[in-house]
């Protein structure tokens, strides 16, 4: 037994339900008790899909165990069948599901449906989630695409002359961190190239798109821990070769385009020449030289922390002093990033070894997950988000790749971003006692009035879809200087030295201030001021409980 | 706008019970587990560690949202292969994780086993580990055990199995005890300080609640505990207390105006509080809470409301808003439906209300698009998509997590319901 509270990454069968997501008519029917449909979630609110996951589980109870759970899962996948009508269905269990010991795989083919039906061997107690959406796609595509494979020992026909040359793009999903705009970006990328895109899978792909996956030329996989088992099975079924670089970063994206270009048999002279970038000029502005040696502790899936690193040490001159992932499936390869930078990588899914590891480097910017942010916020160290998993800020309403050259200026402000903030705080340290430079003033780039930074976090938190709950109550609730004039930690920010002379006169009970204290202190502020107007056009004092509850009936919410 | 409430009394027990449509099917809702969110944050000493999958750790991991990186008093033991192999290994491995989790944590009193779906299917038996550790760890840190799977126990029903274990470990009341009160149910600190205030101003002052906020608070129980459930979920943890000599006072849920006052009307008639100090002590809450829900009349008077099920909560609120807020009752679904508990709720009902229990949720989002309400409560897996069939939702999890409960939180309850509405009006694009 392994003790947790985070996880990196979820059961295989959410990998799955990725793949499925990602598609337009394939229908996942999965072997679940009741309450796995917890995932569905992820979909609806982290990427804010107007849809439901195309999944139908079989949430089976305890009153069930004893009985037919086989006759439960085949009406599950008969009435899936008859309501969504699928080009074709994964079928398979989750955890729970894998210890009944149903068979998915023959109890759906003794339904006859007349579409196919892929089983899932996913095993739960070994791997995880990308294992589990690789592991889909590649069955997905060798159930889909297999039927059309040449014969053996036929090479591919040769392109026709003034043809042009066509790729598969492989390995977007759902919940995937910036897939959306990535697939866009490297579309353009290819565009200009004069390269066709046949299929772009599983992203907006149905069956049919799969069947037809062997008339590329060429694969370009986007996310080798997910499209990296499929390539490596059409390469050797149809002969199509992988485009191995994955083009996140300025060097990464020139790379790739000299690859593509090679493959396509195009020449890529005006496409690297009219580079449209600006991450180099940036870097190279006199603004950028205090990045310097600045230190970076990098950790995410392997794609995204081996291109962070490459960013890091040979775009932006930082210097690299931590490298890791949790993807224990392609550890060589960030091993091998990290040898190259001299260092050991960190190869772990125990997010303590990681908080460990970045406290005892100290660094200056932490690169990571949502976990590595709050790692950083923990230790008061500046930080971005490169890589799955990620709250629902990091699925923005803009455009926003890593990917191509776009993608590089993003990572450019993103990255910098934190260490201006970072910059900030450092003054904030230093005049501390200042009358403009305090802990109650606002950070500057967040415009004059915006809410007080609160003491021991970087920024506000998130309003999380699935935190109705109090939060832990602000660290270091300090006693108010003065009661009652707003300038608590919880008052609005002052700007002006002369307030401090007029404290208003108005008197909190002290069983009303504690009462005051059970309101989450991100509407205490705003509880706190409407009791006093309420209290002050009345001429109330003390402030009782009875009146704080008076002036909440009176305001609302 | 401002017309009086027109309060009925409350019959003793439910009438003609309204027809209920009982359906079985694919269920879209969270399992027991999750009441581990709520329950972490009453019982401050209380550490709660679900053997399970990594399924489980994901589901905490994806409700709990920001507060898994707040050191919570919670974790998972994730169960690997090898555990599969033997059942004795899977002991000593759960014995190693437990010592280790109590080193790091010292402040830690009573500690909570869950059971989960797949330690439930392997037949480990966690009540058997929790007499063991227990042995061990006495009388530093106690030891006891539920279930939160899903194959048992549906979202709230987490808190009902939670609060069944420690029923058996309260201490006992002497013989002669004086009567005294028993308030069951998780709630917001406020709030029940709010009712230990009111029922004080009645004279009644041997209140206690379960749970206390921590371990060595734990009220005593015995022959002369009157007790009042806050949650309509807590059928197992009123039956525990039943065994050890309680008597339950009947009342509809505490929820807006009418609910409470019936709610504490119950525990002024137990306890023999006349009239004449009743109506005083609850007089100021009351109005402030009729006042309150002025603030959302006009959002709410009129419109129809469709209720997946989710918590069990459904019921009462679907009362309050029918009787307190003139909204129509589409259909009423709920996950288990407690009879007895919910007597004086359901004969507040509007005649001929639509009941569901259970679910098929295809179905029954069928018979949703098909009515058109307008304004329809579900799950979070369910609110963006009927959304984007133009529907406005009111996502239920709120529901439990937002202190809803009492006079002073009621039009804090309404206001959920009519802020879609009116997001929804002002939105022009």
């Amino acid at each position: 037994m392994h003790l947790t509270v985070w996880t990196y990454e979820g059961p295989p069968h959410i990998g799955a339900m990725r793949i499925a997501t990602a598609m337009t008519d394939v229908h996942y029917v999965l072997h679940a008790p009741q309450g796995d449909t917890y995932a569905d979630l992820l979909f609806t609110m982290i990427e804010r899909r107007g849809k439901r996951p195309p999944v139908t589980y079989t949430t089976f109870q305890a009153r069930d165990l004893g009985g037919d759970t086989a006759d439960l899962f085949q009406r599950a996948a008969l009435d899936a069948y008859e309501r969504f009508k699928p080009a074709a269905m994964l079928v398979g269990a989750s955890c729970t599901g894998e210890l009944i010991q149903d068979d998915p795989a023959g109890l759906a083919r003794a339904l006859g449906l007349p579409i196919p039906v892929i089983p899932l061997e996913l095993p739960s107690y070994q791997r995880k989630e990308n294992w589990g959406a690789a592991e889909t796609f590649y069955q997905l595509v060798r159930t889909l695409a297999g039927p059309h494979m040449p014969a053996p020992g036929t090479d591919r026909p040769a392109r026709k002359p003034g043809e042009p040359a066509r790729c598969n793009i492989l390995g977007a999903t759902a919940l995937g961190f910036r897939h959306r705009d990535d697939v866009r970006a490297v579309k353009e990328l290819l565009a200009r190239l004069g390269v066709e895109v046949n299929v772009v899978a599983p992203w907006q792909a149905g069956a049919a798109d799969i069947a037809r996956l062997g008339q590329a030329d060429f694969n370009v996989v986007l996310y080798p821990e997910i499209a990296g088992l499929a390539a490596q099975w059409l390469k050797r079924a149809f002969g199509q070769p992988t485009i191995a670089t994955v083009p996140i970063g300025v060097g990464a994206t020139r790379d790739f385009i000299t690859e593509v270009a090679r493959l396509a048999g195009v020449d890529a002279t005006a496409v690297l020449a009219d580079e449209t970038s600006r991450l180099p000029w940036y870097s190279r502005s006199v603004d950028s030289t205090y990045l310097t040696a600045k230190r970076v502790f990098i950790f995410g899936d392997a794609t995204h922390a081996i291109a962070a690193a490459r960013i890091a040490s040979e775009e932006l001159g930082f210097k690299v002093v931590g490298l890791g992932t949790y993807s224990r499936e392609r550890a060589r390869d960030v091993r091998e990033a990290a040898g190259r930078l001299g260092l050991e990588a960190l190869i772990t899914d125990d997010y303590l070894e990681v908080e460990a590891a970045c406290a005892e480097l100290q660094p200056e910017l932490v690169l990571g997950t949502q976990m590595e942010r709050h790692i950083a916020k923990r230790l008061g160290i500046p930080c971005a988000v490169i890589s799955a998993p990620v709250h629902v800020q990091d699925f923005p309403a803009r455009y926003s790749p890593q990917m191509g050259f776009e993608g590089a200026n993003v990572i450019f402000d993103t990255w910098v971003h934190p260490l201006m903030m970072g910059l900030e705080e450092h003054l904030l340290g230093m005049f501390r006692d200042d009358f403009e430079f305090n802990d109650g003033a606002g950070s500057s780039h967040l415009g004059h009035g915006a809410k007080p930074v609160i003491p021991g976090r970087s920024e506000a938190p998130n309003p999380e879809p699935t935190t109705g709950l109090n939060a832990d109550d602000r660290p270091d609730d300090r006693a108010h200087p003065v009661v009652g004039s707003g300038l608590g930690p919880d008052g609005p920010p002052r700007n002006d030295g002369e307030l401090a002379d007029k404290p208003i006169v108005l008197s909190w009970a002290a069983e009303a201030e504690l009462e005051l204290k059970k309101i989450p202190f991100f509407v205490r502020g705003k509880a706190r001021r409407n009791t006093e107007k309420f209290a002050g056009e009345r001429g109330i004092s003390p402030i009782t409980v009875e009146t704080l509850y008076d002036a909440k009936a009176h305001f609302g919410r | 706008m401002n017309a009086p409430l027109l309060v009925t009394p409350v019959p003793a027990s439910g009438c003609a019970a309204p027809p209920i449509l009982r359906e079985r099917g694919q269920r879209e809702v969270f399992c027991g587990l999750t009441g581990i969110m709520w329950l972490h944050r009453k019982i401050q000493d209380a550490f709660f560690l679900i053997v399970g999958s990594r399924t489980c750790a994901h589901l905490m991991q994806s409700a709990a949202g920001v507060m898994i990186f707040a050191e919570p008093r919670f974790a998972t033991a994730i169960i690997e292969e090898k555990d599969l192999a033997g059942l004795a290994d899977a002991n000593a491995e759960l014995d190693a994780v437990v010592e280790r989790l109590l080193a790091r944590r010292p402040e830690i009193r009573m500690l909570f086993l869950v059971g989960s779906c797949p330690s439930e299917v392997i037949k480990l038996d966690l009540s058997r580990a929790a007499i063991r550790l227990g042995q061990r760890f006495a009388p530093q840190v106690r030891v006891l055990n539920y279930s939160g799977s899903g194959i048992e126990t549906t979202f709230t029903q987490g808190e009902d199995a939670c609060l069944t274990s420690l029923v058996p470990t309260l201490p006992a009341q002497p013989v002669d005890a004086e009567a005294s009160l028993l308030i069951v149910g998780v709630l917001a600190d406020a709030v029940e300080d709010q009712f230990r205030r009111l029922l004080a101003a009645m004279g009644i002052n041997r209140v206690a609640f379960l749970p206390a906020r921590r371990a060595a608070d734990m009220p005593a129980v015995g022959a002369n505990t009157r007790y009042l459930l806050v949650q309509p979920f807590l059928g197992e943890t009123a039956r525990a207390l039943e065994n050890r000599g309680a008597t339950r006072l009947a009342a509809p849920f505490p929820l807006g105006a009418e609910g409470t006052t019936e709610w504490l009307r119950a525990a002024a008639d137990a306890f023999d509080v006349s009239d004449a100090v009743f109506e005083p002590a609850i007089a100021a809450p009351r109005e402030r809470a009729n006042k309150a829900l002025q603030h959302s009349r006009a959002a709410l008077n009129g419109r129809r409301i469709f209720f997946f099920p989710d918590s069990q909560l459904e019921i009462p609120i679907a009362r309050f808003l029918s009787r307190e807020l003139g909204m129509e009752l589409v259909e009423v679904g709920t996950p288990y439906l407690h009879k007895d508990h919910l007597a004086a709720d359901l004969a507040l009902l509007p005649e001929g209300v639509q009941l569901s229990e259970g679910q098929d949720v295809d179905r029954q989002l069928d018979r949703c698009l098909a009515a058109a309400p307008d304004i329809t409560v579900c799950g979070l897996g369910l609110a963006n998509p009927l959304e984007e069939h133009g529907l406005t939702t009111k996502w239920a999890i709120e529901l439990v997590f937002t202190p809803i409960q009492g006079f002073e939180q009621a039009g804090d309850l309404a206001e959920l319901f009519a802020r879609p509405l009116n997001r929804r009006a002002l939105l022009e694009v």
